[in-house]
């Protein structure tokens, strides 16, 4: 999923501080699932908004929305008429869904009100880690699963670095070495044959290299 | 012989080749730079010039290793992968093979949390293996990464680092490996103070015929000081400084550890030369080149081959 995380409320109060009426918008998707942006952030942070305007003197309105989904264009449709005075929306979604809001409703600011950080799972509860980076040219299948591309942070695509030390990354002891753990599953596998393999350098189009990137399928496409 | 390298030739001759290193600058201080490299002048085959060592900015490795050619020595030019994509290190690499530099070490590099920078953002296009496979298409085949045609192919003597301390250890000797068949002509290792486990890598070299494929340059360092042996054995990641070490070096008083750390380091260096498969030793003697011709001349190093 898409992992955010919310922004600090001064910056937020800076945002929507020349408004009378906003609309404050969640998204049920990946925002829910990581309670950065779902229906219950959204209370919190409205009751948090209007709070530290009160204490700032000033009135605001905040309507509160959750969207199923704020990345498609079919249900940030349904925004039409609760749009109705609002001066401004504040997004909880992650990137994706402020960016369409913003196309759709072009003469209303649209803020964001969470910081998008990466694509990641869920470690344990509370906890989500970094595990794609959506390079457009998976390489699981030859390393164990794991990737070294969103997981190594020197992005090392023949082995660890002459930093690994105990199972964990130079940066951090709270880092593992992606390359630890390739190669104890590669181990456990009984593949470390592939390990010998030189994974030539990588072609950086499909993960962006050749600019925005766009799928288009055919049989779908209207 | 693959290149014109003054290093390729003495190591190709049979000789215990010996190099050292050079930081460049953090500053326009070119005589700052040539009075460090004028103390290696003599005592060794190459003078390896850091890429940004630590992820700290300096003169770039490729301006330090012209000065330091000016100067009659022979630079090895460090490249990492971390500033630079492949464009901008092919690039250097023409442009330092153009102004007579033949020798290079390709590097992943420090990670930049551990610099003066650690809001920049880390390069790593390619990675070493990668580029080590790249500047070896450039020489032998005359072909850019990108696959067009090099109008005066750079003939680099390509070089690649080896951590014999790094986890995991079984790993290593593997890892060399595919630096090797990516197309490393020599290898210099990080610091060695815990000799029995080199052995116990160079073992694992030698089980796979790997020194007879690739030169192996063992690296040392002499510590300055108690202070730096306890940071090289808990704060540089990948450093494995075992704990007799640092009590010898607490054993003296603090104005002889200075002349302490020199006799491990030539110590070390004896028992190094004795190891199969050890093609030469690559002193990094960290701001402190001043110390290197005595290192060299007590460890046996000196005078070096003419070639």
């Amino acid at each position: 999923m898409i992992t955010a995380e919310r922004k600090p409320l001064e910056e937020l109060i800076e945002y929507i501080k020349p408004f009378k009426r906003i609309l404050l918008l969640g998204c049920n998707e990946c925002v829910t699932v990581c309670a950065a942006g779902g229906r219950k952030e959204v209370g919190l942070l409205a009751s948090g908004l209007q709070m530290a305007m009160l204490k700032n003197g000033s009135n605001i309105d905040i309507r509160q929305h959750t969207l199923e989904r704020q990345c498609d264009p079919e249900y940030v449709e349904e925004l039409v008429p609760m749009l109705d005075g609002a001066e401004a929306i504040m997004s909880m979604a992650c990137g994706c869904g402020v960016q369409q809001l913003a196309m759709r409703f072009k003469d209303k600011p649209v803020f964001p009100a969470v910081n998008t950080k990466f694509m990641g799972a869920s470690e344990r509860q509370g906890v989500w880690a970094e595990r794609c980076q959506g390079c457009g040219n998976c390489l699981l299948g030859m390393t164990g699963g794991i990737c070294p591309i969103a997981r190594c942070a020197k992005q090392l695509m023949n082995g660890p670095c002459g930093g690994s030390t105990g199972g964990h990354c130079e940066i951090s002891e709270e880092v593992d070495c992606a390359w630890q753990l390739i190669w104890d599953r590669l181990k456990a596998l009984g593949q470390t044959d592939m390990y010998l393999e030189n994974i030539p350098a990588k072609d950086w189009r499909p993960g962006g290299g050749s600019g925005p990137r766009k799928i288009i399928r055919e049989d779908l496409a209207e | 012989m693959k290149t014109e390298s003054r290093l390729e030739k003495v190591l190709a001759a049979g000789h215990l080749a010996v190099t050292s290193e050079c930081g460049p600058p953090r500053g326009c201080q070119p005589a700052h730079l040539i009075e460090k490299a004028k103390y290696l002048d003599g005592i060794v085959d190459a003078v390896n010039v850091t890429d940004n060592q630590t992820a700290m900015v300096r003169m770039s490795s490729l301006a330090a290793s012209f000065i330091i050619k000016q100067q009659g020595l022979n630079p090895l030019f460090q490249v990492t992968c971390r500033d630079r994509n492949r464009l901008a290190m092919q690039a250097d690499i023409i442009g330092a093979y153009s102004m007579g530099i033949d020798t290079m070490l390709c590097l992943s590099g420090d990670h930049t949390k551990f610099g003066d920078h650690p809001m920049a953002m880390n390069v790593h296009d390619i990675d070493s293996i990668q580029m080590i496979q790249m500047v070896k298409d450039m020489r032998d085949k005359g072909i850019f990464q990108g696959g067009a045609e090099i109008k005066g192919a750079p003939k680099m003597f390509i070089g690649a680092a080896a951590n014999p301390f790094a986890d995991p250890f079984e790993l290593r000797v593997m890892r060399l490996a595919k630096k090797i068949a990516a197309g490393a002509d020599f290898i210099q290792t990080q610091c060695i103070f815990n000799v029995p486990k080199f052995e116990k890598w160079m073992e694992g070299v030698r089980e796979k015929g790997l020194h007879k494929k690739c030169y192996i340059l063992a690296g040392v360092t002499p510590c300055k000081s108690l202070g730096a042996a306890k940071y090289m054995a808990n704060r540089v990641p990948g450093m494995d400084v075992p704990k007799e070490i640092v009590d010898r070096m607490a054993s003296v008083p603090k104005e002889k550890q200075a002349e302490e750390g020199v006799t491990i380091c030539v110590e070390t260096i004896e028992k190094l030369k004795k190891i199969e498969g050890v093609s030469g030793i690559h002193i990094m003697a960290i701001e402190w080149e001043e110390k290197v011709q005595e290192i060299c001349e007590r460890a046996g190093l000196l005078p070096r081959p003419q070639v």
